[in-house]
């Protein structure tokens, strides 16, 4: 690491400066690291020979998605009985999952589009790997529904074309809105990913040293040169981008729970599902960020740009959506009860006290609403151990309560006489964790070749970046001076 | 124009010490009259475009109309199936104007989705690129410029330009490196 010119490689000190002076602004990058030091440190991670571990880790990921993508030949080759839906739980986990991975990809969007609108620069840090994990989640996500219609080359029938007897799908359906938002959000989110890598895949290539590195970035990077001319239409172009996906991703997770909404199944049909949703997936789309992020963090040392102070700003996020869920469990409750309607008033009863009850007190109750409650205390924020612990229930947590939605509504309806359980079957089992194999080698193949963090926007927001900062030579003398940074 | 030896120029181009730096050459490059040249820099500078005189990106008014398209769109691909080539009677409900509401989020997502397409390809466009080759490309200096180097390019298009004034106006506003591009 040559470039590291204004201090040294040490990173020590984290949070010295929140706890001396509560009021002072901490630095987004810390230890004064100038522009080439990001430079080197970001794209080391990805120019070195892959370490070790990275092939340990793929190599488990990698087995772990083969054996998910055989449960999916299976199923589609024998039939979806060989799962263990059945009557009267015919959506169980394969419904769960989608929603769950579906979920997981808005924080990617909060993070690149809503934090970006409401200039919360912090963002910059981690938008690119939030956003690489959402097009990750969405492929998971986009699996299930695909494969649960049993006849997958059928599949088609979900495109808006009429079939063979000239009738059109129903436009009214929350099904077929669910098949635009999806395939919206996913391509919104490439789209945004992909011109947010566009200056920082031609710091690769302009750092390549083979030949065959050079052509494949050159060729990606489209021939960017940083002109200025350039970045006018660029920075519209990226604006015009969050504002798209800033309602798009709040309608994808309200469309996901009109799906449920519009139906009349008990605990299903409510009004609170789509605010309620949407706040569910963000929660537990940072809990998953977190989960990536914090061993990323560790590994390619990277605690001077994602700063403990990061660290915190999203634990406080999970915190307020967390505590919206909470809400939202609770309201269900008092609707429940306050609607005097004998059926919804038993779901609920049974949600808690019935077959499932321990998904629910330990899901729902411990995983995701306690859990995040440490986070009041900013001594819990910045304890790397107590996030990661926190994050790890929101990840679980956020499964049960859609398992629980989902199962828990269908189980046990109007009828007594048609009541039944749900018992998953190992290809149940073995396709969702055989996404997650997907997930993690998808990623694990995105920080090895592309930058993790978006460095084009990390050094915007280092103060040498703004042209109304103290010249160069006055810079260099505060900064050997160790004392206050001029703004 | 070419050099002694035969090449034909591109530009002339100078390094900058810093993003400050570089704006308050912007500046005096704009006071000057010069018309073709630009700057490059490793993240968008603030401020920059009314120090090079450049107003606001009209980006924004191809984005506009591609939004208008995604919801014609939607608005055809819905209502033509729906009520005049095969109309559907689910749930029992009507075929008419009470019913819009329900079509309102494929409006929506085609509408984002549309709009999205066209700031995208409009940046494309407008920035001209993908260009694999570029003049600029040619200075060995250059590669700094994703990294942490500050750059200003005058064209030898410009009327104004003429190497001597050119040179001096770089090196008067501070910029070092001072070089002549060649085309290839």
């Amino acid at each position: 690491m040559d470039g590291a010119t204004t201090a040294p490689d040490v990173i020590e000190g984290e949070e010295s400066a929140s706890v001396e002076r509560p009021l002072a602004r901490v630095p987004l990058v810390l230890n004064r690291r100038n522009f080439s030091w990001i430079t080197e440190r970001i794209s080391g991670a990805v120019e070195g020979v892959a370490p070790r571990w990275w092939w340990v880790a793929f190599a488990i990921t990698s087995m772990v998605a083969m054996f998910g993508l055989f449960c999916l030949g299976y199923q589609i080759s024998t039939g979806v009985g060989v799962w263990g839906l059945n009557h009267p739980v015919g959506w169980a986990w394969d419904i769960t999952n989608f929603v769950f991975w579906i979920g997981i990809g808005h924080a990617g969007t909060l993070i690149s589009a809503i934090l970006y609108l409401l200039r919360q620069k912090w963002r910059t840090s981690i938008n690119r790997s939030a956003e690489a994990m959402t097009l990750f989640a969405v492929i998971c996500a986009a699996i299930f529904p695909g494969v649960h219609v049993g006849r997958v080359w059928m599949a088609w029938f979900l495109a808006p074309l009429p079939n063979n007897y000239g009738i059109w799908p129903n436009f009214r359906s929350p099904l077929l809105w669910d098949v635009f938002a999806v395939s919206t959000y996913f391509s919104v989110s490439v789209l945004f990913w992909y011109t947010g890598l566009i200056p920082d895949l031609a710091t690769l290539r302009d750092r390549a040293t083979t030949k065959i590195k050079k052509l494949l970035y050159g060729i990606f990077a489209l021939g960017w040169r940083g002109s200025n001319r350039n970045w006018r239409h660029y920075e519209m172009a990226y604006l015009l981008l969050a504002g798209l996906s800033t309602p798009l991703v709040l309608s994808v997770h309200s469309v996901v729970s009109f799906d449920f909404a519009t139906s009349i199944v008990p605990t299903w049909h409510t009004t609170i599902f789509p605010p309620y949703f949407v706040a569910g997936a963000i929660f537990g789309g940072f809990a998953m960020v977190l989960t990536l992020l914090v061993p990323a963090r560790a590994i390619y040392k990277l605690q001077d740009i994602i700063t403990i102070q990061h660290i915190d700003k999203m634990a406080k996020v999970i915190l307020l959506t967390g505590s919206f869920v909470s809400y939202a469990y609770a309201m269900e409750f008092f609707v429940a009860w306050y609607s005097g309607n004998q059926y919804e008033k038993f779901a609920f009863f049974n949600r808690i006290f019935g077959p499932y009850w321990w998904y629910w007190w330990v899901g729902m109750l411990f995983c995701n609403a306690l859990s995040p409650q440490l986070f009041w205390f900013r001594r819990f924020r910045q304890n790397i151990y107590v996030v990661y612990f926190v994050c790890m229930c929101v990840n679980a947590g956020m499964w049960f309560e859609r398992f629980i939605i989902i199962v828990g509504g269908l189980h046990r309806d109007f009828l007594p006489s048609s009541w039944g359980l749900f018992i998953p079957t190992w290809v149940d089992i073995w396709t969702f964790v055989g996404t997650f194999g997907i997930f993690l080698s998808l990623f694990l193949i995105f920080i090895r070749y592309l930058p993790m963090i978006a460095m084009s926007e990390v050094k915007i927001v280092l103060p040498e970046a703004n042209p109304h900062h103290a010249s160069p030579e006055e810079h260099h003398l505060v900064a050997a001076g160790g004392g206050e940074r001029t703004q | 124009m070419r050099t002694p030896s035969g090449n034909k120029v591109y530009g002339m181009g100078a390094e900058f010490p810093s993003a400050s730096a570089l704006y308050e050459a912007a500046k005096r490059v704009r006071d000057a009259g010069f018309k073709r040249w630009d700057v490059h820099s490793p993240f968008p500078i603030h401020g920059m475009d009314a120090a090079m005189g450049l107003g606001k990106s009209w980006l924004s008014t191809f984005v506009l109309i591609g939004g208008i398209t995604g919801l014609l769109t939607a608005v055809t691909l819905e209502f033509g199936p729906s009520w005049i080539i095969y109309p559907l009677v689910v749930h029992g409900k009507p075929v008419d104007w009470r019913t819009v509401p329900a079509f309102f989020p494929i409006m929506f997502e085609l509408t984002v989705l549309f709009s999205a397409f066209t700031a995208f390809f409009s940046l494309l466009i407008m920035n001209g690129l993908p260009r694999w080759y570029h003049p600029v490309f040619n200075w060995h200096r250059f590669s700094r410029a994703t990294n942490d180097g500050f750059f200003l390019i005058i064209e030898a298009r410009d009327p104004r330009f003429t190497e001597l004034e050119a040179r001096e106006l770089l090196e008067q506003s501070g910029g070092s490196h001072v070089t002549i591009i060649h085309e290839d």
